[in-house]
């Protein structure tokens, strides 16, 4: 008796069944592991991005911040009283606290957080931000009590290019300082742009009297000392720390980065599907093979070990080259887009790529297990057929007359339309994902019904020549076989639809929406914290060819210290006719006594302030305000809110204003006025205004859209190429295992020419059917897209723009792939004679 | 002496769906070393019952034994390990594997149950030198005609030495002078090796090679004579 027969002792017989399918097909499998290489690539260097670009800002949040334990922050630039000071350090479970004056400043073109500390105080609880002198080497004394020196991080000091001693110009709240640069920041990271001046000299100095914007705060008992500052708060300051600022950051672009890690991973997905494909392809290709092995003796779970493992091949090849491929992407991405991928949410903070091993290894797995499952189904397939009929009937084992099972597809159409309708999970769109998972699997299902339906008026009559009629009758009599070509053809062309559908409908809609809200001839923005006082308000507006000037203050308004800063934006109260705020919903009443404010739909969503609501607002130590109406704003992704300009300045005592609108008598010329504008600006404030016309805006904002779409878009290019390259695998495989048919045809009379124009025929059908299909489910995959996960990541909703161009651009596209690939294939498979194919048995 | 009976089958019947029957009440003996040849109309149940004695179908009543060992009683699992170990085929088509080399397409059934490869193809060597393919062994099935593919084919029944030998149409697809050739060769390699071999054909000239054979039809098998 020979040793105990099983899968172990058969490994012998299955490493030579997989060898020499390898050595005999070395595309096939290069193509099907570079499919799950695109994916794990794109998933690997989208995470490694994201990470880098979180690190970075945590890095920036603490470099400005210190190591203080605790931090009492201002919840606008306005910044609160000083006088709050002793109050927070002699509160209970508090060592010791620093007072902070932190402004946006910029030297030269370079802009950085300019911190006004008290020395002594910061020396005890945020020692890191202490600078050292260029004449005192012990970091205390020498110049930095000095109020006419600066001391700069690295990363500020070769932004400006200045060198030490040298005296610049520092620019912060509208006001011009020049200071000599004593010494560096040797305790700020780098990547942080900081500049550190005596607290005095910042309030003096920048117009901060009786003001600061923190206190940085060193506690025996943390709880305690929580406890005890939220009692003493006022409304315009909160307990901070900087896990809750890595918080806000994160919050911020998470939505961004879940949306194009899914993106990745749809990349992924589809990897799996053309490895199914592929894997289908060659089972069904080598079933007499494997039936031949049943038949020796070779047990049913011997196939399927045999199918897994070159799965498992495929994918430990594909993961691997998707990981170097990826941290290169990542590298690059990094370099050419920065690290938020160009879509602006850590602007300033430099970032590096840091490889992240555990990363790596769950996205090995991932790519790893899409080849395993796009394995094992085909897999199963092939182990489950009868040994016995294989070997004799392979090939001719179709059934025209079989009908097609809809059921199953329409289950997981109906059941991911209902998951997607679910709510979010921690403002995260899981079950929009799930439901475009299952309508994505459901609409593949559906492919073989959908393929016979669309062919069964074809193949009822004789339309066109032989060839014609041969190709629509085989597509027809194996919808099966079509569907298995067409899976990764169809799930890449759905997501790219769906894609391409959600960010037209988006480009669309911004573009309207900055039709409206630029109605004015032309725009004026101060910069660096500089304002327009009341003086120069009222010599602007007197200005010839000036109908009306309408000024405006923006500031960030923290809500919630974990959370980010809403835009407070206060401006004349709006009337009906305003057409820069497109109200989306009125209140139909408003308490009395209660000054209203309009609330932009990203606020309302986040904070459920709807429409009649009574909300607090930390401005003028906490106010009560009516929410009179929802706007639209495609703008700040975190929320705004707009506010009378007179109720604002009664409340926060601010004059100073940010922003104008500028509308211009009939007639007048733009570029005229502007000059007359500028000329009656200060020449202080003169550098430190930009004027804009309106379609200079227009272009910038869709300019900056693009941009952060960026990735988005070289996601969908990638997509689709993978879902050609998987067209050509599919259908020259398909194409190249029918040689004996091809032979039998010309036996039977057709020629070589017949046969190309059958297979070009059966090409194009293929094709035009994975795009009409993949067509149909993106249309429907983009509905979850635009009202699902778009209003749930980023709070934003839009009316659905259907992209004609790119739909027959792509339908042209997989059509003709499809057709040249089974021609080319066709010339392939018949080159050899008729009667050698004939004989051929595999 | 007489050889010990290797397969016995007894009141074996089959039907197919429909109203049709196969065969019912079919009896057959075949001792080690004897060859017997089945004839009989095409869709008689030829193939089926090579199937059935193979352990790759089931009756609908009946009993196949080999060497004792009752079929029926086994799971699919010691079915298998049965065929691998002690039936070797040979088809009609051949069924080389192309992307194999001829030695390993022979050693594929010591391979199915040893990891030792050399030894494998070793005795791989051994056999395709036995029918008359010498030195050929690292060639592909795209060199050989088709004589020469049965041969091959041969070879890999044989060479795990199975106490039963199946093969269905083993020369259908070969001219009628190398099927003799092939045929003797068959013929003589299972008798030396003391083998069983049940052979399913159209061809008189093919069965005229068997020890007995039988005539299929729908009441069993009927002996004819020589």
């Amino acid at each position: 008796m020979r040793a105990e027969p099983g899968l172990w002792s058969g490994r012998l017989a299955l490493g030579w069944l997989i060898g020499g399918e390898w050595r005999f097909h070395p595309a096939r499998f290069l193509v099907t592991a570079l499919a799950i290489a695109v994916g794990v690539a794109l998933g690997f260097a989208v995470h490694l991005v994201n990470g880098s670009a979180l690190a970075s800002f945590d890095s920036a949040v603490r470099g400005v911040n210190g190591s203080a334990d605790l931090s009492v922050k201002a919840t606008s630039r306005l910044g609160f009283d000083e006088r709050l000071y002793p109050r927070v350090a002699s509160a209970t479970g508090v060592v010791d606290a620093s007072p902070v004056v932190q402004l946006d400043a910029r030297i030269g073109t370079a802009r950085v957080t300019l911190l006004g500390l008290d020395i002594l105080r910061a020396a005890a609880v945020t020692p890191t931000l202490i600078g050292v002198g260029t004449q005192a080497a012990n970091g205390v004394g020498g110049d930095v009590f000095d109020e006419a020196s600066v001391f700069l991080s690295r990363t500020a000091l070769e932004r400006i290019g200045a060198r030490l001693g040298a005296v610049v110009t520092v620019e912060a709240n509208g006001r011009a300082v020049p200071l000599r640069i004593a010494g560096t920041l040797p305790g700020v990271a780098d990547g942080s742009a900081v500049a550190v001046i005596d607290i005095a000299a910042a309030q003096w100095k920048f117009d901060r009297i009786g003001r600061l914007d923190r206190l940085d705060v060193a506690v025996a008992d943390r709880a305690a000392a929580e406890g005890a500052l939220a009692k003493l708060l006022p409304g315009d300051a909160v307990v901070s720390s900087a896990q809750a600022q890595s918080s806000q950051g994160d919050a911020l672009s998470r939505a961004y980065r879940v949306n194009l890690d899914m993106l990745a991973l749809v990349a992924l997905l589809t990897g799996g599907f053309l490895v199914y494909s592929a894997q289908s392809l060659s089972v069904v290709r080598r079933q007499r093979a494997f039936a031949l092995l049943r038949t020796l003796g070779m047990p049913r779970g011997g196939v399927i070990a045999a199918v897994v493992a070159e799965g498992v091949a495929i994918g430990v090849i594909g993961s691997g080259l998707g990981l170097a491929a990826g941290y290169g992407l990542a590298w690059a991405a990094v370099q050419w887009l920065g690290g938020d991928l160009g879509a602006g949410y850590f602007r300033g903070a430099g970032a590096g790529v840091v490889f992240q091993p555990w990363a790596a290894l769950g996205f090995f797995a991932i790519g790893l297990l899409a080849a395993i499952v796009g394995s094992a189904v085909p897999a199963r397939l092939a182990a489950r057929a009868a040994p016995a009929a294989a070997l004799k009937n392979a090939g001719d084992v179709l059934d025209p007359r079989q009908r097609v099972a809809w059921w199953p597809a329409a289950l997981l159409l109906l059941t991911g339309g209902v998951v997607s309708l679910l709510p979010p999970i921690a403002h995260l769109p899981v079950f929009g994902f799930v439901g475009m998972a299952l309508l994505l699997a459901g609409g593949i299902a559906g492919v073989p019904w959908f393929a016979r339906a669309l062919l069964a008026p074809l193949a009822a009559r004789a339309i066109g020549t032989v060839p014609r009629q041969l190709a629509i009758r085989h597509l027809h009599g194996a919808p099966g076989e079509a569907a298995t070509a067409l899976c990764g053809i169809v799930a890449s062309t759905a997501l790219m639809i769906a894609m391409a559908t959600m960010v037209t409908s988006f480009r669309g809609a911004v573009d309207d929406w900055l039709g409206d809200v630029l109605s004015a001839d032309l725009y004026m923005r101060t910069n660096a914290g500089a304002s327009f006082d009341p003086a120069t308000r009222a010599t602007l507006a007197a200005t010839p060819g000036v109908a009306r000037l309408a000024f405006g203050r923006q500031l960030q308004l923290t809500i919630a210290p974990d959370r980010p800063a809403i835009a407070l934006v206060a401006r004349p109260t709006p009337d009906a006719g305003d057409r820069q705020l497109v109200l989306i919903a009125r209140a139909d009443a408003l308490p009395a006594g209660v000054p209203p404010i309009w609330v932009s739909e990203p606020a309302e969503r986040l904070y459920g302030w709807h429409p009649g609501a009574v909300i607090r607002l930390p401005i003028g130590g906490g106010t009560r305000f009516a929410v009179a109406g929802v706007w639209r704003d495609y703008a700040r992704q975190g929320g705004a809110v707009l506010i009378d300009a007179a109720a604002y300045q009664r409340l926060t005592g601010d004059t100073g204003r940010d922003e104008a609108s500028v509308t211009l008598e009939p007639g007048s010329d733009a570029a005229a006025v502007t000059q007359r504008l500028r000329a009656r600006l200060s020449p202080a404030l003169r550098d430190q205004v930009d004027i804009t016309q309106p379609a200079t805006l227009r272009r910038f904002a869709l300019t900056l859209f693009d941009r952060s779409f960026a990735v988005t878009y070289l996601l969908e290019a990638i997509a689709i190429l993978v879902g050609l390259a998987g067209v050509a695998a599919t259908m020259s495989a398909q194409t190249l295992a029918r040689e004996r048919e091809f032979g039998m045809l010309r036996h039977l009379g057709l020629t070589r020419r017949q046969l190309g124009a059958m297979l070009a025929t059966e090409g194009a059908i293929v094709g035009l059917t994975g795009a009409l299909a993949g067509i149909g489910l993106g249309l429907v995959l983009s509905q979850v897209l635009i009202h699902v996960i778009n209003p749930q990541s980023f709070n934003w909703t839009m009316a659905t723009r259907v992209p004609v161009g790119t739909l027959v651009a792509v339908a042209a596209a997989l059509t003709g792939a499809a057709a040249v690939t089974a021609l080319l294939a066709g010339r392939r498979a018949t080159s050899r004679s008729a009667v050698q194919s004939v004989r051929e048995d595999w | 002496m007489a050889h010990p009976v290797l397969l016995t089958v007894r009141a074996l019947a089959k039907s197919v769906p429909g109203p049709r029957s196969l065969f019912h009440a079919l009896d057959l003996e075949v001792a080690a070393g004897e060859i017997v040849a089945i004839t009989g109309e095409s869709g008689v149940g030829k193939s089926t019952l090579l199937n059935i004695l193979a352990g790759l179908d089931d009756a609908d009543t009946g009993e196949v034994a080999i060497e004792g060992v009752v079929l029926g009683a086994l799971g699919e699992t010691a079915r298998t390990r049965l065929r691998r170990e002690r039936i070797g085929f040979v088809f009609q088509a051949f069924h080389i594997l192309p992307y194999l080399t001829l030695r390993q397409n022979v050693a594929l059934p010591l391979a199915l149950v040893s990891a030792d490869g050399a030894a494998a193809q070793a005795e791989a060597e051994a056999m395709l030198v036995a029918v008359g393919l010498g030195g050929r062994g690292e060639g592909y099935a795209r060199d050989l005609s088709g004589g020469e593919l049965q041969r091959v084919a041969i070879a890999r029944a044989l060479v795990h030495r199975p106490a039963l030998i199946l093969a269905d149409e083993p020369t259908g697809n070969l001219d009628p002078e190398t099927a003799s050739r092939v045929l003797t060769l068959f013929a003589n390699a299972a008798r030396d090796r003391g083998a069983a071999a049940v052979m399913v054909t159209h061809s008189d000239a093919t069965a005229a090679i068997a020890d007995r054979v039988l005539t299929l039809t729908a009441d069993g098998l009927v002996a004819r004579a020589r």
